[in-house]
């Protein structure tokens, strides 16, 4: 059983490897290969529903919730079939929808990848796992949504999409590390008990990622970037994938969100009025595709005040229900565009009538979207009210549920209304001009599933439910509040069918309005003031650090110079001096050398040269000039003599 | 010995190639591929060989091919190489990143052999400074690596080459004198002088004088912020980037900035821990300023490079966000501190997979138009499929998307640091989302939209010259005309060729398979991580 479960993740997962790696070889056998692929994750997902398993794979180590976890419990059960099943129709829908010469292979591969994701997600019991799933499904969402990537602004808008999420996925990551310094553990089930502080801190990290994935506010506007892309991406992605991640988590979550208290509070009221505002900008779109994915997330505002407000089995019941409504819905428009080349409300005047099988199917989805007893939606949003508690929160839940039924009848107006044959068709892309037998079969199955689940109304399958989900305890409708709502719908339901038949320029001014514009929730989103501050910090990089660094680097330069200056000038100056001045003392002591000392001994030389002379004189080699001398001697003598003895 | 002979003998295929002038380009490149894949075979081996232990191991005991030698006995410094789980992913990574450069460079014009022979030699200095176990011996391969990247960049880079690898070397080397200095003050303040890491860490210097032990920490701080580099230390980083060849920047990037960040997790913590400790919080404002300051700047820049460069910036101060935290001792659980390490520690491995790759898939524009500008290049995913998929794959690899080897240590950095400043990790967070923003505008810029690619590119002008010298020669001199005139109106990009595609698609499988898998490079991560938190708890 382990191996099971194990499979229903890995079996995607790899399908979607094979075929990303293969590229455009093996487009032809993606699509079988992918309906293959999903109709066996169906099966899987039935046998780990009934078994219940849990799988582990070692992922990071140290702590405690570090392996890559999944365990089906109740919830989870709940949600892997519906994913399996979602996934397997709108597999289906996608094999028939895609023109011909799309990139199939990489279509199918990512896909397989998505909903792997998305089965990993609502199996993780873990954080490593949780987050890994999660991101892998934005990141993915990211490639489905720019899927034709070279027609402009759909890789944009799957960019808005994927940073937008992922703003949200930031609070993860830090519920993440909450819950390690609360618990020491990364255990999802462990974070239900955690206390104190951090448990506000992953409270909060925790519902702002999932009111990120669920476009709930502020974060809508994501979901209308998102409608460029393919049709059956936008089949999967707003029913049982991605958005109802966000709910999924907040379900799963709820004892730690009542546990802060605050958060609880904060998830019922950013619910709630997501489902009001948002409805409010589905009815005033007049594009169907972004008409529905307005009102997806006004739908599963409703999951996310079930789980604010502790209706878990209702929110669940919602998740499910809103899931083939709203898939059916999707195929429906998706089928409509292909055939017709429009998805303007406008073009696609009598629509339901130019092709009646989809067309049943369509009013179906519709008819459930705007709580008509005994259908789906009708059901399970009265499961959630009944847990709502506070006269405010009642009064925007109940108005939140009459502007559905607005926005479904804007659109059964429109699509059931006569043909005039003066719609403009072919406006977005050339029309096929007709539905395949696939595309009918497959809505007709969501269209079913959209009015069976009606049955949530009784009683005895509500306990079912409540006992899967583990929460016998939570309140159900009465039948008095199940008959008034169901009143409640119809009637809204009529007048506004007979309303914009009656005054269209209503609807016409309303889709002048600003809330036609997704009520400015775009500019919430705009990277803008991201850009500018990037901008500013990246001219203090180059103006300021860097400046400061070539500052650095030429002061050395300069005092390098000055060195070498002081060099030149002063020490080489000062030993130039000193040579010069030694020439100079040595100059000078070699005049006086020459002068004095050498003066003096060669006028000691001539004396004694002119002594010399003058001794050569007397001997002239006279006899009688040598007697007369020696006669002057002794006589000077004899004096000398008379002289010293006296 | 084994580790001796990983370390030497990329310098011994350099020695060789030097000395044989006459050695064709080809194989010289050849023999660079073959010494790359030898010298990662055997760091495999040792990986595979390696006992990575259980609880705490690493850093002080428990390491693997100890080589011990006297090399300057007065001041007992020694070239003491050895391994442990800190070291070898290291090891290994720089095996994997040399190899994939030499792949990658395999069809070099520009000298090619004196090209071989230089990245051989940055090898042998890369894995020095992560073998060593001495700080002589750390800082002696550590400043060759300066030398050997600087006659990369200055030799066979483009555009300002010179200036570029003149500032990149002014500036880590000044880093690596402060570093000097630290290491000159550790040794004095130890009791039995010596300069060994291992007798170091085990009995850590200056425990008992705070200023101290804190002025060498900033010494030491400093040179590594330098080379990390962390901000405001950074503004070297995409200079250097922009006008290194592609290999010669994966290799900056993916080794060269590790050892920054590896000094802090082997000198820093271990050897300092009650500096560390003081100064942590010190650690944490850089890191997580490196973190915002690097994904904004990266953010603003029109020029590919520019922009990876500064997300290093911003990866490696993930980094020091994680290494950081481990130091607030008082504030966060040993499980919380070890778990902001390990992944501080992979995300050394995982940032130079991804960033190599990054790089060298940058290179690839470079060759076909000579220009990074987002502005000049567009559409690219029509023309070259194959380079469109595999930069979106490193672009969401780096990114931090889970699956990808960033995403395990980005998660385990936040997850870990949380506890120890909530603040300052709540506001790190942030830049994951900045990154995403940063490469999905990235991709959407080159990638989609009308195919734009810069005049015509070297590979089909030599191809068009070849065609038309087949041409009767008159008709020469007007073909070639003819050829610039159709080369500028039509621009022809060719995909990644062979040779780049197995240098980069290994680096990518790898960032997965430790993405999906992490518990083949953690294993061996772990125990070395709890090791170095004890040490730094001291």
């Amino acid at each position: 059983m382990t191996a099971t479960l194990a499979a229903l993740v890995l079996l995607p997962a790899v399908g979607a490897a094979v075929l990303l790696v293969s590229g455009r070889r093996a487009d032809r056998v993606a699509g079988p290969l992918a309906i293959a692929v999903t109709g066996v994750a169906v099966a899987l997902a039935a046998l780990v529903a009934a078994g219940r398993p849990s799988v582990s794979m070692p992922f990071l180590g140290i702590v405690d919730g570090g392996d890559l976890r999944l365990v089906v419990d109740g919830l989870s059960a709940v949600l892997v079939v519906l994913v399996a099943g979602i996934a397997l129709l709108v597999t289906v829908f996608a094999v028939a929808d895609l023109p011909g010469d799309a990139a199939r292979a990489r279509f199918f591969g990512l896909l397989l990848l998505f909903v792997a994701a998305m089965l990993a997600t609502v199996t993780a019991a873990t954080l490593p796992a949780l987050l890994l799933a999660w991101e892998v499904m934005g990141a993915t969402s990211y490639a489905l949504i720019g899927f034709r990537w070279d027609q402009p602004g759909k890789l944009a808008a799957g960019t808005r999409a994927f940073v937008t999420t992922r703003a949200g996925d930031l609070g993860l990551y830090v519920a993440a590390g909450a819950a390690l310094a609360a618990t020491g553990s990364l255990v999802l089930a462990d974070l239900g008990a955690a206390a104190g502080g951090w448990a506000d801190v992953a409270a909060a990290g925790v519902l702002v990622a999932a009111l990120g994935k669920s476009a709930q506010l502020p974060f809508s506007a994501w979901l209308s970037a998102a409608m460029q892309g393919p049709s059956p991406v936008s089949a999967l992605l707003h029913s049982a994938t991605m958005v109802a991640a966000g709910g999924y988590l907040l379900l799963r979550m709820q004892p730690l969100l009542a546990a802060t208290g605050w958060a609880a509070t904060a998830a019922a009221w950013a619910g709630a009025l997501t489902a009001l505002v948002l409805g409010a900008v589905a009815v005033a779109q007049s594009d169907l595709k972004q008409l529905l994915a307005a009102s997806t997330a006004a739908q599963v505002g409703f999951v996310v005040l079930g789980a604010g407000v502790g209706a878990t089995a209702g929110g669940t019941a919602q998740l499910v229900g809103h899931a083939a409504v709203k898939a059916g819905l999707f195929v429906a428009a998706g089928a409509w565009l292909s055939a017709l080349g429009t998805k303007q409300l406008a073009g696609l005047r009598g629509a339901a009538r130019r092709y009646p099988g989809i067309g049943a199917a369509a009013t179906v989805a519709a008819l459930a979207l705007a709580g008509v007893p005994p259908l789906s939606l009708w059901a399970t949003k009265d499961e959630v009210l009944a847990g709502v508690q506070g006269t405010a929160l009642t009064v925007v839940g109940f108005a939140a549920a009459v502007v559905s039924a607005v926005y479904a009848g804007k659109i059964l107006a429109v699509v059931l209304a006569r043909p005039t044959g003066e719609e403009v068709l072919d406006e977005e892309e050339p029309g096929t001009r007709q539905v395949p037998l696939r595309t009918r079969t497959v809505a007709g199955v969501l269209a079913v599933f959209a009015a069976g689940l009606g049955v949530l109304a009784l009683p005895t399958v509500t306990d079912a439910l409540k006992t899967v989900l583990d929460a016998e305890d939570e309140p159900s409708p009465g039948l008095g509040d199940l008959l008034l709502s169901g009143a409640l719908a119809v009637a809204v339901l009529t007048l506004t069918v007979l309303g914009s038949r009656a005054r269209p320029a209503v609807g016409r001014a309303l889709e002048r309005s600003p809330v036609a514009a997704w009520a400015g929730l775009g500019h919430l989103l705009s990277p803008r003031p991201a850009l500018a501050v990037a901008r500013v910090l990246a001219a203090l990089d180059d103006r300021g650090i860097d400046r400061v660094v070539r500052a650095a680097g030429s002061a050395a330069r300069q005092v390098a110079r000055l060195a070498a200056r002081a060099d030149d000038g002063g020490i080489d100056r000062a030993v130039t001096a000193v040579a010069a001045g030694t020439r100079r003392v040595a100059a000078a002591s070699a005049r006086t050398d020459a002068g004095l000392v050498d003066g003096a001994v060669r006028a000691t030389a001539r004396a004694f040269g002119r002594a010399g002379d003058a001794a050569r004189r007397p001997q002239t080699g006279l006899l009688h000039q040598y007697y007369a001398q020696t006669t002057a001697g002794l006589g000077f003598l004899l004096v000398l003599l008379l002289v010293v003895r006296r | 010995m084994l580790l001796t002979v990983v370390i030497f003998l990329p310098l011994l295929a350099a020695a060789v190639l030097l000395a044989a002038p006459r050695l064709t380009g080809r194989a010289a490149i050849g023999l660079w591929i073959a010494t790359s894949a030898a010298d990662l075979v055997l760091v495999g081996w040792m990986w595979w060989r390696f006992e990575p232990g259980t609880d705490a191991s690493g850093v002080v005991d428990g390491l693997a091919y100890e080589a011990d030698l006297q090399w300057i006995p007065t001041v007992d410094a020694g070239y003491h190489v050895g391994v442990d789980g800190l070291s070898l992913p290291l090891l290994a990574l720089t095996g994997v990143l040399f190899l994939a450069c030499a792949v990658y460079s395999l069809r070099e014009p520009d000298r090619p052999r004196t090209y071989a022979a230089l990245f051989l030699f940055l090898q042998t200095a890369c894995l020095g400074t992560f073998a060593a176990l001495d700080l002589i011996l750390f800082f002696v391969f550590f400043d060759l690596t300066i030398v050997g990247m600087y006659f990369v960049i200055a030799g066979w880079g483009h555009g300002n080459a010179r200036r570029s690898a003149l500032k990149f070397f002014l500036y880590t080397f000044i880093g690596s004198l402060a570093l000097l200095v630290g290491f000159i003050g550790l040794f004095l303040g130890s009791e039995e002088r010596t300069f060994d890491m291992v007798a170091l860490a085990a009995n850590p210097p200056l425990a008992d004088s705070p200023v101290a032990g804190g002025l060498v920490l900033l010494a030491i701080g400093l040179g590594l912020a330098v080379k990390t580099p962390l901000f405001p230390f950074h503004t070297w980083l995409p200079d250097a980037h922009t006008d290194a060849p592609a290999a010669g920047s994966a290799v900056l990037a993916g080794v060269l900035l590790k050892l920054g960040t590896y000094g802090f997790v082997r000198i820093a913590m271990p050897i300092l821990p009650d500096a560390w400790q003081r100064w942590a919080m010190v650690a944490v404002v850089v890191g997580v300023i490196s973190v915002l300051w690097g994904a904004f700047v990266a953010l603003a820049q029109t020029d590919v490079k520019r922009m990876i460069a500064y997300t290093s910036v911003n990866h490696m101060g993930y980094v020091l966000l994680g290494l950081g935290a481990a130091g607030l001792v008082a504030a966060a659980d040993e499980g919380a501190r070890t778990v902001a390490t390990v992944g501080a520690m992979y995300q050394m491995v995982s940032h130079g997979l991804l960033t190599g790759a990054l790089f060298l898939l940058s290179g690839w524009l470079w060759s076909r138009g000579h220009t990074y500008a987002f502005d000049r290049w567009g559409g690219l995913a029509r023309p070259a499929p194959v380079f469109a998929a595999c930069l979106a794959v490193a672009a969401f690899g780096s990114l931090g998307l889970p699956g990808f080897s960033g995403f395990i240590a980005e998660f385990q950095v936040f997850t870990g640091a949380l506890q120890a400043s909530p603040v300052a990790t709540v506001i790190a967070v942030v830049g994951i989302l900045v990154t995403a923003g940063l490469f999905l505008l990235a991709l959407q810029r080159l990638l989609t939209g009308d195919t734009v690619a810069p005049g015509g590119t070297d590979g089909d002008r030599e191809a068009d010259a070849d065609r038309t010298g087949e041409a009767p020669a008159p008709a020469v001199g007007g073909g070639a005309t003819a050829v610039v005139a159709e080369a500028r109106t039509a621009p022809r990009v060719g995909d990644l060729r062979g040779h780049e595609l197995i240098s980069v698609v290994p680096l990518l499988a790898l960032a997965v398979v430790l993405g999906l898998f992490p518990r083949v490079l953690l294993d061996v991560l772990e125990p070395a991580a709890v090791a170095v938190v004890e040490l730094a708890a001291r």
